[in-house]
């Protein structure tokens, strides 16, 4: 693995695309057994940053309403 | 008729006479203002179509302009509080119907109308206005690709610029709600009628220009409707606006076979409003389920490598063997080493051997070689006897002319010259007088044999 950054400065797409690698990487095989074992660390941390961000998602509905000075406000709605 | 009447006389003094008209004197305003009202009872409010010409709007915000056919010419005057209202904005060489009052303009001696609403004339001059903008706008460079921003994949916030009522912003909401739950802020405005294009491009803008929850993708939708409703989409303000935006936008304005300028200029192009919310996030669910199946892969992965590493160990393990068996090896080298070390100095000696028989062959033993020479002699002999006596039987020529030749070889032959040979008593002949002993008796031989006897005296 090269430069290995924190997870919480991933963002999904980057993860997502790290744990893919990861996981070609691993079945192709040719990795040296130690690699292997830190990889599949790796992978794992990934997937649970990945499943952490999709699950985090919630729908959150907001309107804007202007002022007559021209200053933008949001509300919330729904 | 007379002669008289055509009688140059006749001419010369005619007078004629006053004009005289009971029909009361009519001032030019009295006039104008009459025409004014005749053409405005007799017309009243007409739809006229013709071309757009001279276009021009004063700084007083009122546009003054022709409409005119092949044939004909009529002023077209708009009021700035109509001008604002007018659903097209009018522009040089437009083919339009215009609605108005006609009226005259008495201080020009014109007849004009005053426009109160303009639209094009047929579907066919809107499009051919549209194709016009639009490649205006693609000559500047503005649908170029290279312009094109790329989406988030996972938007954390999604700008919807939209009507607050209809269903366009519900159906973005529920598809983004089962797709993919974010925040969603909505920017409401008209999507069409007047003004609409102007709330539009604010509302594009505004999204841009907001701190703090600014929006990173943008949706600009409408439902659908006749090219008149979605007009405000084809502006060139609203074009423009999309264009600057730093945020990416997605357009869905109309149904999938309307397509509007904002279409052009927008990053990705949606046929409908569903499909902007399915193009703005990804789906969850398929997310969720991919990871799944990557974590799933990783642990088989993972187990086959420990397990193939640990088959892998085994395999090594017993390819290495036991001490016993590494010695068991040694032994059986050793073993043989010893074997062939043997061998090769059985041959060795064997060949010493053989070399000693073959150099002693040539080693005789001395009765073998005594004999032997004793044959040697004895054949040597039997030939020396045999030519002895072949000697005995040479000619007598080859004994005269030896003797001839001893004869004359012979010390006789100088005592013949008067020399003597002097011996001692056994007859051997003294050459060195020192060997003469007083009182010696010595021989002396003269010649034919002659020998006299004497004593040596001391001298």
């Amino acid at each position: 693995m090269t430069n290995i950054q924190p997870l919480d400065s991933l963002s999904f797409e980057d993860a997502m695309g790290e744990l893919e690698t990861i996981v070609r990487g691993l079945d192709s095989g040719q990795a040296k057994l130690e690699d292997s074992i830190s990889s599949y660390e790796r992978g794992t941390a990934l997937k649970n940053h990945c499943e952490k961000l999709l699950k985090q998602a919630q729908l959150k509905i907001e309107k804007i309403s202007l002022h007559a000075d021209g200053t933008v406000k949001t509300e919330t709605i729904g | 008729m007379s002669d008289d009447l055509f009688s140059v006389a006749d001419k010369k003094d005619y007078t004629p006479p006053a004009p005289k008209s009971n029909a009361p004197e009519m001032s030019v305003s009295d006039l104008a203002l009459s025409l004014k009202r005749t053409v405005e009872d007799a017309f009243g409010r007409v739809r006229v179509r013709g071309e757009l010409s001279r276009v021009k709007i004063h700084t007083s915000g009122h546009m003054y302009s022709d409409l005119k056919d092949d044939k004909s010419v009529i002023n077209a005057v708009c009021w700035r509080g109509q001008l604002a209202k007018l659903s097209i904005r009018p522009e040089e060489g437009l083919d339009v119907i215009c609605t108005g009052r006609i009226t005259t303009y008495p201080a020009r001696s014109n007849y004009q109308i005053m426009i109160e609403s303009m639209e094009l004339a047929g579907e066919g001059a809107l499009l051919k206005m549209l194709e016009e903008r639009k490649k205006k706008l693609a000559a500047e460079g503005l649908f170029a690709p290279e312009r094109k921003k790329p989406l988030p994949f996972m938007p954390k916030i999604i700008g919807v610029v939209t009507s607050e009522t209809g269903a366009v912003f519900q159906d973005i909401l529920h598809r983004i709600r089962d797709r993919f739950p974010c925040h969603v802020i909505l920017w409401p405005v008209a999507v069409q009628g007047k003004g609409a294009e102007n709330k539009i491009a604010e509302a594009i803008r505004g999204f841009n220009r907001m701190e703090g929850h600014r929006p990173d993708t943008m949706i600009v939708a409408r439902g659908g409707g006749s090219l008149e409703d979605l007009m405000a989409f084809n502006e060139e303000i609203v074009v423009r606006a999309v264009a600057e935006s730093n945020i990416p936008v997605i357009s869905a304005v109309g149904h999938e076979t309307d397509t509007t300028l904002i279409d052009y200029v927008a990053d990705k192009r949606a046929p409908t409003p569903t499909g902007a919310a399915e193009i703005a996030v990804p789906e969850r669910a398929g997310l969720l389920y991919q990871i799944e199946d990557d974590a799933l892969r990783l642990h088989k992965s993972i187990r086959r490598i420990l397990s193939d590493t640990k088959n892998r160990l085994e395999t090594r393990t017993a390819q290495l063997g036991t001490p016993a068996l590494l010695l068991d090896t040694k032994t059986q080298k050793i073993d043989h080493i010893s074997e062939t070390l043997v061998r090769v100095f059985e041959r060795v000696v064997v060949q010493r051997q053989k070399h000693l028989i073959e150099v002693s062959s040539g080693l005789r033993h001395p009765k073998d070689l005594l004999s032997e020479k004793g044959r040697v002699l004895a054949m040597m002999s039997d030939q020396l006897k045999r030519r002895g006596e072949k000697i005995g039987d040479s000619p007598q020529r080859n004994l005269e002319h030896v003797s001839r030749m001893l004869e004359s070889l012979s010390f006789k032959s100088t005592l013949e010259r008067g020399f003597i040979v002097v011996r001692d008593q056994t007859n051997k002949p003294i050459t060195d007088p020192k060997e003469i002993t007083k009182g010696m008796a010595l021989s002396l031989e003269y010649k034919d044999n002659i020998h006299i006897s004497v004593h040596a005296n001391d001298s």
